[in-house]
This record gives C-alpha cells, sequence and structure tokens, in this order.
C-alpha cells in the first residue's frame, strides 16, 4: 500500500485509525489499525458482522463517535478536511453538505413530532441561505427525485403516516438535499422488506448515477454488496482483515473469514441440497480481544503463529491485500522456491 | 387416500381475525390450507405483515383461530363447525344429499398436545426470561408435564436438552445476558426440545442472528432433524434459507397462500408473479450473476389487512393486473403434480 499524501488523491482516506471506548469495565478496543480509501463516486462496500466495527468507522468520519470513545491513532481525511482535528463547529458545517448518512432504521431515525416537510426543509435552510419557500421547492423536487408520489401532500405528513419503505426514501432525501459528495449508507435495507429492499436499491444505484457521488455501503449481506459495490472491505473484530474490488473478494478471497462467510450463505440457485458450512465458534468478545489474530479462535487454518501475533498485511494486487498468516506462510514459500509470490 | 397416514399436521380453511375497533378487523390469515409430512420441513415465506408468523401461532393455537380447522396427527384440534368436511388431501366430503358436510365445532385442551408441538421464537433477545436460569427456562417445560419424578431426572433431561444443541451442563447455572445471540437461540431451542415434541413450529430462529451464526443454527435444526425425527414449520422471510432447509414451500401474501410448491419447483418453476418478483429481489452473492440478472421491482408496499384489494389480494402491484382480478378471487390451481398456485394469468408468467 502507499500511503504517501493518499489524502490528495482520494475522497476519503482513513489511515491506521484506532479508536476505543472507554467503559467503565475496561478499553473496548473497536478500531484496530484501519486503513481503508475511497474515491470519488465509488462505492465501497464494507461488510462485517455486528460489532466488527464497520459503523464505528464511517461514523468517527463524520465525528459521531459517541461519548466514552475517542480516536487514539491514526489519521483520517476527508475531502482535504483533517478530520482529527476538526472541532464541532466545522463537523456541524460538513454534515450534511459534504458528508450524508442513511441510518439503518427508518421507523426512528426520523422525528416522529416534525413534518416530512420540516425535516427535510431543516437540512436546506441549514447549508444554504434558501428562504422557506425556496427549500420548499427544493424539498418537492427531491421527494419527487427519490419516487414519492404527491409530494406537496406527503410534506405535510408525519413519519408515522408512512411505510417502512417510503420513510426509508425520506430519509435518502434528507441526506440527498445538498449533494454531498458522499453517501455513508449504513444497512440502509435491514428493517425493510425484500420487495422494498430491492426498490431502495435500484434507486440508490440510480441516484449515483445521476448526482455521482461516492458511497459507503455497510451491510452484513453479501448480496447486497456483490451487486452494488466496486470494492469490498471485510471487518472482523476491528480490523480490515480483506480488501478489494467485488470480483477479487468474491472469486479469489484469500483471508479464512472471507472465505467462510461465502461458505455459510445458502444459495438459492444450487438445485441439490449441499450443506451448509458455517464458521465454527462465537463472535470475539471485544473487551478481552484474543492475542494475534482476532479471527485464530474460530479459524480452520490456524497455526500457531496465528495465536501469537497479528499477521501483517499481505498484497495480491493494486487493490486487494490481507491479513493473514497463512498467506504470508504461502508467499514465502513461493519465494524460497524462487516462484512467484502469489 | 394412501398417503394419509403420513401426515402429521393438518390446516383447513384457517382464519384470524384480529378486531380493530369501529367493527373493522386486520385480515391476519385467510383461508389458509395446507398439509404437513411426517419428518419433512413445510416453509413458509413472505413479507413482513403477510400473516405467516399468524399462522404459525394459530396453529398452535397461541392464539385462538376464528374460523377453519386444525388436525393434528389425525384428531381434530380445534373446528369452528363452519367450514366443510374434507378428507386429508383436501377434497370435500359429501353428505346424501351431495351437500359438502360439516364439521363438528370442537375445541380440545391442547395440554397434552403442548408436549407434542413446540414453538421456536424469532428474537432470542426477547424470549428469554431474564431472571430465570437457562436450566429453569429449558426445565420450565418438563415441570408443567411432570416429566421428570425426581429432581435428578429433570436434571437429566435439561442438559440432555442442553447437549442436544451444542450447549453443555454448566451452561445450566448462568443466565440468558452471559450468552451471544446464537447461543441463546441455542437455549431456545433446547427449551423446545425438552419435551420431546414431534413437531416445531420455527418462527424466524436466525433473522436476528449474525451471518456468520446463521448456518450454525440451520445445521442444527437439519442435524436434530435427522437425530430426533422432528418435524418443522419453517417461518422465514428469507427465501434462500427457507429454500435450503425445507422440503415443501408455501409462499404468503396479505394472509393468503399464493404458492405451494416442492422447494426445488418453487424456486426454478415458479408461476405465480409475486413468488416470482420475489424470487429475483433476492439479492444474489455472486457478482457476475448480479450484474446479469434484471431485478423485477415491484411497485408500491403492501396494502393494508385492515381492508385488502378485493378480488386478488396481490393485484395493486401485480404487472398482470386487470378487471378480472379485481372483481374475482383467484382459485387453487394445481399447476404440476404437487403444485398449486392461486392466480388468473398463470399462463402469462411463463
Amino acid at each position: 500500500m502507499t500511503e504517501q499524501m493518499n489524502h490528495e488523491k482520494y475522497l476519503v482516506s482513513i489511515e491506521h485509525e484506532r479508536l476505543s471506548f472507554f467503559t467503565p469495565v475496561g478499553e473496548v478496543k473497536a478500531l484496530n489499525d484501519v486503513s481503508l480509501h475511497v474515491s470519488p463516486g465509488e462505492i465501497l462496500g464494507i461488510v462485517g458482522e455486528s460489532g466488527s466495527g464497520k459503523s464505528v468507522t464511517s461514523y468517527s468520519l463524520m465525528g459521531l463517535t459517541a461519548y466514552p470513545g475517542r480516536i487514539i491513532g491514526g489519521d483520517l481525511w476527508f475531502n482535504g478536511h483533517h478530520i482529527n482535528d476538526m472541532t464541532e463547529k466545522q463537523f456541524q458545517k460538513m454534515r450534511g453538505s459534504e458528508i450524508a448518512i442513511i441510518f439503518q432504521d427508518p421507523m426512528t431515525s426520523l422525528n416522529p413530532v416534525y413534518t416530512i416537510g420540516n425535516q427535510i426543509r431543516e437540512v436546506i435552510m441549514l447549508h444554504t441561505n434558501k428562504n422557506k419557500q425556496e427549500a420548499n421547492e427544493r424539498a418537492k423536487e427531491l421527494l419527487t427525485l427519490v419516487g414519492i408520489n404527491e409530494p406537496d401532500k406527503r410534506l405535510k405528513q408525519y413519519p408515522y403516516e408512512l411505510s417502512g419503505g417510503m420513510r426509508q426514501r425520506v430519509m435518502i432525501a434528507i441526506a440527498l438535499a445538498c449533494e454531498p459528495k458522499l453517501l455513508i449508507a449504513d444497512e440502509p435495507t435491514t428493517a425493510l422488506d425484500v420487495t422494498i429492499q430491492a426498490q431502495i436499491l435500484e434507486l440508490m444505484m440510480e441516484l449515483k448515477k445521476k448526482l455521482g457521488m461516492a458511497i459507503i455501503m455497510i451491510t452484513h449481506d453479501l448480496g447486497i454488496v456483490a451487486s452494488m459495490c466496486d470494492r469490498i472491505a471485510v471487518m472482523y473484530a476491528g480490523h480490515i482483515v480483506e480488501s478489494g474490488t467485488t470480483d477479487e473478494i468474491f472469486y479469489q478471497p484469500k483471508h479464512e473469514y472471507t472465505k467462510g462467510l461465502l461458505r455459510s450463505i445458502p444459495r438459492l440457485d444450487s438445485e441439490s441440497h449441499t450443506k451448509l458450512v458455517p464458521i465454527e465458534g462465537q463472535p470475539v468478545d471485544l473487551l478481552n480481544p484474543p492475542k494475534g489474530c482476532p479471527f485464530a479462535p474460530r479459524c480452520r487454518a490456524c497455526m500457531k503463529v496465528c495465536l501469537r501475533e497479528m499477521p501483517p498485511v499481505t498484497t495480491f494486487s493494486d487493490t486487494h491485500y490481507t491479513q493473514c498468516w497463512l498467506n504470508q506462510k504461502n508467499e514465502a514459500e513461493g519465494a524460497a522456491q524462487g516462484g512467484d509470490a502469489k | 387416500m394412501s398417503n394419509d397416514d403420513d401426515i402429521l399436521v393438518s390446516v383447513q380453511h384457517l382464519q384470524q381475525y384480529f378486531p380493530a375497533g369501529h367493527n373493522r378487523y386486520v385480515q391476519a390469515v385467510d383461508d389458509v390450507s395446507f398439509v404437513i409430512r411426517k419428518g419433512e420441513t413445510f416453509g413458509l415465506v413472505g413479507e413482513s405483515g403477510c400473516g405467516k408468523t399468524t399462522t404459525g401461532r394459530t396453529l398452535l393455537r397461541l392464539y385462538e383461530p376464528t374460523d377453519g380447522r386444525i388436525i393434528y396427527d389425525h384428531k381434530v384440534l380445534f373446528d369452528s363447525g363452519k367450514v366443510p368436511l374434507e378428507q386429508e388431501d383436501g377434497t370435500p366430503i359429501l353428505d346424501e344429499s351431495g351437500n359438502p358436510k360439516m364439521g363438528k365445532k370442537t375445541k380440545v385442551d391442547m395440554l397434552p398436545y403442548r408436549r407434542k408441538m413446540q414453538i421456536v421464537f424469532q428474537d432470542p433477545y426477547a424470549s428469554l426470561d431474564p431472571r430465570m436460569t437457562v436450566g429453569d427456562i429449558v426445565g420450565e417445560a418438563i415441570d408443567i408435564h411432570h416429566l421428570a419424578k425426581t429432581r435428578q431426572e429433570r436434571y437429566d433431561m435439561v442438559v440432555t436438552a442442553l447437549r442436544h444443541v451444542g450447549l453443555n451442563s454448566e451452561h445450566a447455572n448462568r443466565y440468558p445476558h452471559e450468552f451471544s445471540g446464537g447461543q441463546r437461540q441455542r437455549v431456545g431451542i433446547a427449551r423446545a426440545l425438552a419435551v420431546n415434541p414431534e413437531f416445531i413450529v420455527c418462527d424466524e430462529p436466525i433473522s436476528a442472528l449474525d451471518v456468520s451464526i446463521q448456518a450454525q443454527i440451520v445445521n442444527m435444526f437439519e442435524n436434530l432433524q435427522q437425530q430426533l425425527g422432528l418435524t418443522y414449520l419453517f417461518i422465514a422471510h428469507d427465501l434462500s434459507v427457507v429454500k435450503h432447509i425445507s422440503n415443501r414451500i408455501a409462499v404468503m401474501y396479505l394472509g393468503k397462500i399464493v404458492e405451494m410448491a416442492d422447494s426445488n419447483e418453487l424456486i426454478f418453476h415458479c408461476v405465480h408473479p409475486y413468488t416470482r418478483s420475489l424470487i429475483s429481489a433476492i439479492p444474489i452473492a455472486d457478482p457476475k450473476t448480479a450484474r446479469a440478472s434484471k431485478r423485477i421491482v415491484l411497485q408500491g408496499d403492501v396494502p393494508s389487512p385492515l381492508n385488502p384489494p378485493s378480488g386478488c389480494r396481490f393485484r395493486t402491484r401485480c404487472p398482470f393486473a386487470d378487471e378480472q382480478c379485481a372483481k374475482s378471487v383467484p382459485a387453487w390451481k394445481e399447476v404440476s403434480p404437487g403444485h398449486f398456485a392461486a392466480c388468473h394469468h398463470l399462463d402469462r408468467v411463463k
């Protein structure tokens, strides 16, 4: 990985970020040396199970790290801002205008006591010098953009009057109000039904084409990243264990966790009944993470060194890298035989 | 009929309306009929609010049905007395004058059947009492049915149930909060297994779990079925999981079953427009196939079950809907042996 002045080349560049939550029972190391970058107009998928740090990573980019949490190392750059030394005031200016977020649960992320119109206008009036009437016009435009009929009527309605899919469309409208450069979608469809999920994903792809923003798609659904994302980062216990283009991750997975995930999902298109191959064991307890590679206790190919030390990064191509001792070993053996390092 | 003997559960014209005030009713389940054979897994899929959970719970009489008949192991558990008697394959029984014979109004005491019919709930965080130890949670059903004569016997039964789900005796003294989601769901399953049931309703048992844990639980269900000869009603919204585990699948939409077939038949040769769009809406975890395939995106939302559309309930979102669909409820047709669907335009979907 070349890390020199990445922040000038990329829209988002996170380098060696460490973030911990200092709770009464001890330090929870949510992020351990996370590095990633997003180019303008690109869709990056972050995949991982609950507690792997996928949301925390993107929230820290917006200065939304919740209270006992603190960034304790690394550099975060977004669109020329050095996130580490930004003040709350600067964050407020940036949020909503340059960077926006869609949360998982549209039922709870809209304010129930304000109308839809009120909530969309709020963003517009905060970041532009439009007056209420102009903001209202823009709000109507936005609702049409996200495929909501009768925008005039909807603007006067409260969130409880809309269905889940509609609410998520409103969330997207709010997020897009100021045409941000980066949209963070934090499990935007987990709370929705599959047919509604298909509508929302379709809408996001369409809007991305129209507006050209970059998207960070946080999800645990490999199906969603397969169809949407350009690149994927797989997270486990606060580490990016593997990162690569969508094809690299799906067709040449290198990390045992990625391989395990791909093996463990049932396939709709297979006619014969093959048993699923689960990843055994339980998720990591972040309060007492295992020494060495966090995945080692659940890994099928665990070696002694895995339990002792965190593996270094092995690079396969410009885009594809993983943190796994097994790949180090293969590489070393390959080199010893004078063969190709792959 | 020749193969009636292996039918374990038979649900006929089941109806569940919940009063919603002002003389209105939520038509959660309407005229649902199916049979489940011994040792098979019957999958029930559909979107939220389609009535799949209500069907499962009504079948166990956790809710009292408003109409219909439930037969378990050839014994009628519930009969409203308002639906015609049927043979267990669905053909109506006629009396001397040729009119369909009605059933006798029946409501049996469920306690002896609760031992045979168990349920695993969706949310392992909400379905375990936080103030009871795992041993007591699993042992509660043993106490209710007086299955253990001594404390030692009870303890042994609890431990056997825990071992079945991959936990061990030391877990019996712990409380639910000490377990992860996957382990809690195992406790929920152990609770169902404690009384040696024959039939288990699995109500979205894996949807609250992490992806890497889901496969563990799915495999466990399969292994338990083989070891203990269980029969499952597997309810879920995730068609790929249901397809994986089920022998036969029924697809529900707004309180009605729209299509039912063997699982491979249903996935590869579906005939109902709703099933087809449901299958196409599932994101495929394979980038090349995903890029190549074109999704059929349904427009709009599911209508309210308070006031479902007339005729075919799917017509408001169906690409083939016409006047006929608004006028009459589509009949239940056998498309090929064992493959049923209810749609006016079956020929057009193909």
